[in-house]
């Protein structure tokens, strides 16, 4: 009996110890998380995590302190959208305005594709056969040539 | 000679494109606060740290905030600018010193002039991302119902007064 409390004791005092840097250590991983998604609004091809921009730790700072006040990453992210639009998001939502961006390239490679097949359509049906009396002469111009050769 | 068309034409639609590229500003990003009320905030005033200001004591009026800072090399160029442009008492000036020290702020008013109304202290730069701001200098135009109508990010210029700022003021003050 006497064990077992000491043991639970242990275990909870354990488990606080340990659990405060895992805590702390968790959230870091989410703010790196947000981070990630995030455009950095001074140098504009690099997340906020990546960068070391002023601006860029302070927003940094800002998703630590949202997240540990309890804030989801999707909540954080829209309290970063509110402010400074769909630009601060690293990957472009999906949207009207943005659906040449993301299928442009995608119906370009279709076009593509589309235009290669019609030119080889085209290409194939413009080799015309030889009738046998063409293929006739032609064997008699070769052998013309070659007996040309022979006397040279 | 047909068959050079179509490259022709791919290459003048790129050149198009890429041209067109070329004129865009990519620091210029939209604002979403534009038609939307600029968010609340109370800070101390940056002459006199007793006195506190929010964007409510505006009310009524239209009314520019201006984001600067001592340490902001392109708010020197818009500096003189700015102080012209308070002479002619089209509109107040707040100004939003962004991350800055007070006596910093306060000696280069000094040495440089105030066009400003009054000055808000932010020395954290947290009402500064509340409105968005990436880059200092960055102007808002609020409206007197409180509601945010344009955002000019970078230096005020004189063209963008005379072209952009004094018309919408002018309007916003009619309506």
């Amino acid at each position: 009996m006497h064990r077992s409390l000491l043991s639970a004791i242990t275990l909870i005092l354990v488990s606080y110890g340990i659990s405060l840097p895992v805590a702390a250590e968790s959230l870091e991983k989410r703010v790196m998380q947000v981070a990630e998604e995030l455009r950095c609004l001074v140098c504009q091809n690099q997340t906020i995590a990546d960068s070391q921009a002023d601006l860029a730790i302070d927003l940094k700072n800002q998703v630590r302190e949202k997240l540990a006040q309890g804030m989801t990453e999707k909540e954080v992210i829209s309290f970063m959208v509110q402010r400074y639009g769909d630009f601060v998001l690293y990957r472009p939502p999906v949207k009207s305005t943005t659906w040449v961006l993301w299928f442009g390239p995608f119906f370009l490679l279709l076009s593509g594709f589309i235009f290669l097949f019609i030119k080889l359509r085209q290409r194939q049906s413009s080799i015309e056969i030889l009738s046998a009396a063409e293929i006739a002469r032609a064997a008699e111009l070769l052998a013309e040539k070659s007996s040309l050769k022979e006397f040279q | 000679m047909k068959r050079f068309l179509l490259p022709l034409g791919i290459f003048l639609i790129v050149l198009f494109f890429l041209g067109a590229g070329l004129r865009l500003n990519p620091r210029e990003i939209p604002s979403p606060f534009i038609g939307k009320a600029a968010p609340p905030f109370t800070l101390t005033q940056l002459e006199e740290a007793k006195n506190n200001f929010s964007p409510q004591d505006m009310h009524g009026k239209v009314w520019l905030l201006n984001v600067w800072a001592s340490w902001c090399a392109a708010c020197r160029e818009e500096h003189p600018v700015l102080l012209d442009f308070a002479k002619r008492g089209a509109v107040p000036i707040v100004g939003l010193d962004y991350k800055d020290e007070r006596q910093s702020g306060n000696k280069w008013l000094a040495q440089f002039g105030n066009p400003y109304q009054l000055s808000v202290f932010d020395s954290d730069g947290r009402v500064g991302i509340d409105y968005g701001v990436y880059g200092v200098p960055e102007t808002f135009v609020i409206d007197k119902q409180g509601v945010i109508r344009m955002k000019h990010v970078g230096p005020v210029t004189p063209a963008v007064i005379k072209e952009k700022l004094l018309p919408l003021i002018e309007e916003l003050n009619r309506a």
